[in-house]
């Protein structure tokens, strides 16, 4: 297992212009597959165009304790992008005016940022309804410091959405790294403890299923079940719902599959599970995403990428809402994955 | 011509069997997606059937197909080769179960 990042490693592919010209290339240009935009075009299915903002999802770092061998962010201890306490302050005037119902905080590992518990709490004496915490469940127990989490999570009603490649050892460590399933485990217990993911709780704790190499999620509801009956079995771990998300060809899933020689299969996979009805709902249509640095983006994807909105106002000091709502989407062939076979998105399956 | 019998890529290329008979392609081709329709087994099983079954008749297309399946339906790698064993459980007894005609057979013919 890789304990650096691809930055570190100073891999080509951590070079955004890298990876979008595997995108664009190969079997992309010489016609075996059409790009994205074109498939859509075929459908004669119209742009994708965005609806309403509810989700404003804030990258407030890319430094994590894991180096998961598929993470799109190309996370880990090595990363030192870090959101300014000036960008926080930004962000939680933009929120303050607009009608954005749910915060959804990723990175890395958010918890990890320094002023983590403040912007949580600023974030709270907002308007907005929900606010999300994508943790990793190892770093409630990486340090002292951070095993007071859950308390902190409850106390202001976080939603916990986790990610746990599997319901056994072996596919969770090899993805994720050697013990992270044991800690990921004791980590839902403590969650599981403080009230989330019980019956008669509000604390909503969800877990995040991708899969643990190059082919496609299976059914949500299926995969669901069998994680809740293994998981209670096994553990007497209780949650509230599995979301199904694909893996994207970028960043270290890209470089998997090209080491592995899955990289042409896997977009045919892509391609072939193209499914209309997922365009409708793909997540860029509700939802904006905000990088460490306070540039915006139509999903966290386009973020890794550098692919900023296609707009004057990039940057979320300039936040302008009427020149967001009529943009165009950026695309390109890593947008497949979140319309493939039931689609994905961070929120799971959506066709 | 391709000097190998089987091509990996021609997997994808299943469908194309109906351009030459469209209507019998048809008729497989839906006999096909309804068997695999969750009923009264799972879809679970099924693959699991499909995987052994696809080993018995030896046919290298199957195996990648229900190989991925199983990857894609959560369904781990023993219980992958348990399957395995059972298809191949009974190819073996099938192949054994004929020394009983070889036996009577002898016997038949020996003094």
């Amino acid at each position: 297992m890789k304990t650096k990042s691809l930055k570190a490693q100073n891999n080509s592919l951590s070079k955004t212009e890298k990876q979008l010209e595997i995108l664009a290339n190969g079997i992309f240009k010489d016609g075996s597959l059409p790009t994205f935009k074109k498939k859509i075009a075929s459908n004669n299915l119209p742009p994708i165009r965005p609806k309403k903002l509810e989700i404003l999802q804030i990258n407030v770092g890319y430094m994590c304790n894991q180096v998961c061998a598929h993470c799109h962010v190309d996370a880990g201890p090595d990363r030192k992008e870090i959101m300014t306490y000036k960008t926080m302050e930004q962000i939680l005037k933009v929120i303050k005016n607009t009608k954005i119902r749910t915060i959804d905080l990723t990175g890395g590992a958010p918890e990890m940022h320094p002023e983590f518990r403040w912007f949580v709490e600023e974030l709270r004496k907002t308007d907005v309804e929900e606010i999300i915490v994508r943790s990793n469940l190892t770093i409630l127990l990486a340090n002292k410091k951070y095993n007071d989490l859950p308390a902190f999570f409850a106390k202001h009603k976080v939603h916990v959405i986790s990610s746990l490649p599997f319901y056994k050892r072996e596919k969770t460590d090899r993805q994720r790294g050697n013990g992270v399933f044991e800690s990921s485990i004791k980590a839902l217990q403590m969650l599981n403890k403080v009230g989330y993911g019980v019956l008669e709780s509000d604390l909503q704790l969800d877990l995040v299923y991708n899969p643990s190499g190059a082919f496609l999620p299976g059914n949500q509801a299926a995969l669901e079940t069998d994680f809740k009956k293994a998981l209670f079995e096994d553990f007497g771990v209780k949650f509230n719902q599995l979301f199904t998300i694909t893996n994207l060809p970028i960043s270290r899933f890209l470089d998997y599959l090209i080491a592995s020689e899955n990289y042409e299969e896997y977009m045919h996979t892509l391609v072939d599970a193209f499914n209309p009805s997922a365009l409708e709902n793909v997540m860029c249509t509700n939802t904006l995403s905000v990088s460490w640095e306070g540039f915006l983006f139509d999903c966290d994807f386009n973020q890794m990428l550098n692919l900023k909105v296609d707009i004057p106002s990039r940057h979320i000091s300039e936040f302008n809402q009427d020149e967001l709502k009529n943009r165009f989407i950026i695309l390109s062939q890593h947008c497949y994955g979140c319309t493939a076979g039931a689609g994905s998105s961070c929120q799971g399956s959506i066709a | 011509m391709k000097k190998n019998y089987y091509q990996p890529e021609d997997l994808k290329k299943f469908g194309s069997i109906s351009e030459w008979n469209e209507d019998l392609g048809a008729k497989f081709f839906d006999y096909y997606n309804s068997v695999f329709e969750e009923g009264s087994l799972t879809n679970r099983e099924k693959s699991l059937i499909a995987l052994a079954v696809s080993h018995v008749v030896q046919c290298p297309y199957c195996i990648d197909a229900y190989t991925k399946d199983c990857l894609q339906r959560g369904i781990v790698k023993e219980d992958m080769m348990e399957a395995v064993h059972v298809g191949a459980a009974i190819k073996a007894g099938a192949a054994l179960v004929h020394g009983v005609q070889m036996m009577n057979r002898h016997d038949q013919l020996s003094m």
